[in-house]
């Protein structure tokens, strides 16, 4: 059996507007084994990055907040950390990599600062200790003349390489888990590849896991062992990569699936899925899903499904397939 | 680096040129006659003209700029038609004060407002940015000359500790730098807190946090420093008005400064010290734009300094 590194438990995120509190996540169950990579999809607006981001509590500046579930991580429970205590896990056990490259690096601090600022903290290392490692890493990441580059500013680095620096930042201290918030989104399409390429070298190098949350279902197909799909703020599926794409269960899974275009396959429109996400202020009664869903029967507007085993190692919160089992 | 600092001040010649220009003509078209002034109050018509003569305000204003200019180019900045004192002579005793006042004022003005934009920043919609937000407001709305009478009341009047004005050394400097310093303290500390709240959003002020940084290091490190461009800008602006003496506040506190002896001679139509002061003060600002302008480059790597 293996050993789970992250398990997250009904996990609530709410946000405060106007003394108003407003549910994004609404128990959201999932789990990461140690040296997986867990692909997490949806669309925008599904609370894949809120869900990355109360795993790293970084809500700092924001009225974010976690008001139910847990999150276990090696063993401690997140949720109940001091600051201080999540702050000696932030860029150590767990790291982070976010979408845009060209915003995520400070404009106006050398990457070789940048990068030695979690080594000297977490590792500590003196200046000239660090400033090596972090040279160490970015040849690790694949940056020519890396001791050149320690000493110039974000703006001189193309997109691809900045984000090759993030990486090599999130890597420095050899984290247990590396949390990568749509990495290749704003990158040109080449250039993704050997993003991919590259973290998929690392986490194999490292034996780390990655929970890696993309919209891009090829980036999925490519880089993970399971999936967890999300809607509105909850997981409606959960199976193995080659399970989802060769069977999904889920009607959103299906549309997700559907919606992506085939090589060779002549057609005046895409597939898509009618309709919008939800407004998280005005959740629909019963399923999320249910008013976008064509399979819907009145059960679904009434009543939530619970989130059931239906095959070994597959997840599906669906009444097709509760009633099913009942 | 070298090379542009030359490069701009050479720049600074051709601006000066205009300015003396404009400056002379505006001085000569106020209403206003210094050859009466000077002949005093019982002269009859016949020696006010005689004093023009002398003046030589008799002459076309062109030849009047151009024997100005030509004793500037000599490092002549002429005699005061008031005093009768060579106008480097007033400007020797009058200069560094004003530029002391507008340092301490600047200085003060810098370090606080800094401070309580920040902090206002931090602790956005609590008690101490309200505290601090309030005492911007109520620095930038009192008038100058209100709030001196009112440092002046306290800590002159009713408590004794500070002189009402003048020049006994530092002592005299407190009161007019903290008046003239309120207003800048205050749009320093607004423009601090806005650019700060601004950046504190910025993705890579996420990127420290995930990295495990800590609060104040993300805030001191990472978030001021790329706050502070704007801030620069502002405070550079207000600086070079500072330079050029603060009338209300050198009057409040009869402070022996440049601004009063502009005024004064303004009021005398003292047209050599009036040409002399404004070519100085444009000089001040030119300079401090410069110095801004490099401040810059310091600030953001990506303004690169190109010769």
């Amino acid at each position: 059996m293996t050993k789970k590194l992250l398990q997250v438990e009904e996990l609530q995120t709410e946000f405060t507007r106007d003394k108003q509190k407003t549910r994004i996540l609404h128990g959201v169950n999932f789990h990461i084994n140690e040296g997986e990579v867990l692909g997490l999809v949806g669309e925008s607006g599904c609370g894949k990055s809120l869900t990355s981001l109360s795993i790293m509590r970084l809500f700092q500046g924001t009225t974010g907040e976690i008001t139910n579930g847990n999150i276990y991580f090696n063993d401690s429970n997140l949720v109940n950390l001091s600051d201080y205590e999540m702050r000696k896990l932030r860029g150590k056990q767990m790291a982070m990599i976010f979408q845009d490259p060209m915003t995520s690096l400070n404009p106006v601090m050398k990457i070789g600062k940048q990068l030695t600022e979690p080594i000297r903290v977490h590792l500590k290392l003196n200046k000239s200790e660090a400033r090596e490692h972090a040279i160490a890493m970015l040849t690790k990441v694949g940056i020519a003349r890396p001791d050149e580059i320690v000493d110039e500013y974000p703006h001189q680095l193309s997109g691809g390489m900045r984000q090759r620096v993030m990486i090599a930042m999130a890597m420095s201290c050899n984290p247990n888990l590396l949390i990568a918030d749509e990495p290749t989104t704003a990158l040109d399409v080449t250039i993704q590849a050997q993003i991919l390429e590259l973290m998929k070298k690392l986490q194999k190098e490292e034996k780390m896991s990655i929970l890696l949350i993309t919209h891009d279902l090829g980036v999925v197909a490519e880089m993970c062992d399971r999936v967890v799909v999300m809607y509105a703020g909850k997981v409606v599926e959960e199976a193995s990569v080659y399970d989802l794409f060769e069977n999904p269960k889920h009607p959103y899974s299906k549309g997700l699936i559907a919606s992506v275009p085939k090589l060779g396959e002549k057609k005046d429109k895409l597939d898509s899925i009618k309709g919008n996400v939800p407004n998280p202020s005005n959740m629909p009664k019963g399923c999320k899903f249910a008013p976008r869903c064509n399979m819907a029967m009145p059960i679904c507007h009434e009543q939530e499904p619970a989130c059931l085993a239906i095959e070994n190692d597959r997840l599906c919160s669906c009444w097709l397939y509760e009633l099913e089992t009942r | 680096m070298l090379r542009y600092i030359i490069k701009r001040v050479l720049e600074i010649l051709p601006i000066i040129f205009v300015v003396s220009i404009l400056s002379f003509l505006f001085i000569h078209f106020i209403p206003g006659d210094p050859a009466r002034l000077v002949a005093g109050k019982d002269a009859t018509l016949q020696d006010v003209q005689n004093v023009r003569e002398e003046l030589g305000l008799n002459d076309p204003i062109w030849k009047q700029y151009i024997s100005y200019m030509g004793n500037l180019l000599q490092g002549n900045l002429g005699t005061s038609l008031k005093t009768g004192l060579p106008v480097s002579d007033m400007f020797s005793s009058r200069f560094m004060p004003s530029i002391y006042l507008t340092f301490f004022a600047m200085i003060w003005a810098t370090i606080i407002g800094l401070l309580i934009g920040a902090i206002s920043a931090v602790f956005k919609n609590k008690w101490p940015d309200y505290l601090g937000m309030v005492t911007a407001v109520s620095g930038i709305s009192l008038p100058g000359f209100w709030l001196g009478l009112l440092l002046i009341q306290l800590f002159s009047v009713q408590l004794g500790m500070l002189p009402t004005g003048g020049s006994e050394g530092f002592k005299s400097y407190i009161l007019p730098s903290l008046t003239l310093g309120a207003g800048i303290m205050s749009m320093i500390a607004r423009f601090t807190r806005s650019s700060l709240l601004e950046t504190l959003q910025t993705d890579y002020i996420r990127t420290g946090r995930a990295k495990g940084l800590k609060e104040s290091v993300v805030i001191i490190q990472h978030a001021l420093r790329n706050s502070l461009i704007p801030v620069v800008t502002i405070a550079g602006l207000q600086f070079g008005f500072l330079l050029g003496g603060s009338v209300v506040v050198e009057t409040v506190f009869s402070f022996p400064g440049m601004g009063r002896l502009l005024i004064d001679s303004i009021a005398f139509r003292d047209y050599p010290v009036i040409q002399s002061a404004l070519l100085l003060f444009a000089i001040e600002f030119i300079i401090v734009n410069l110095v801004v302008d490099i401040l810059y480059s310091v600030l953001n790597p990506k303004i690169q300094i190109q010769s």
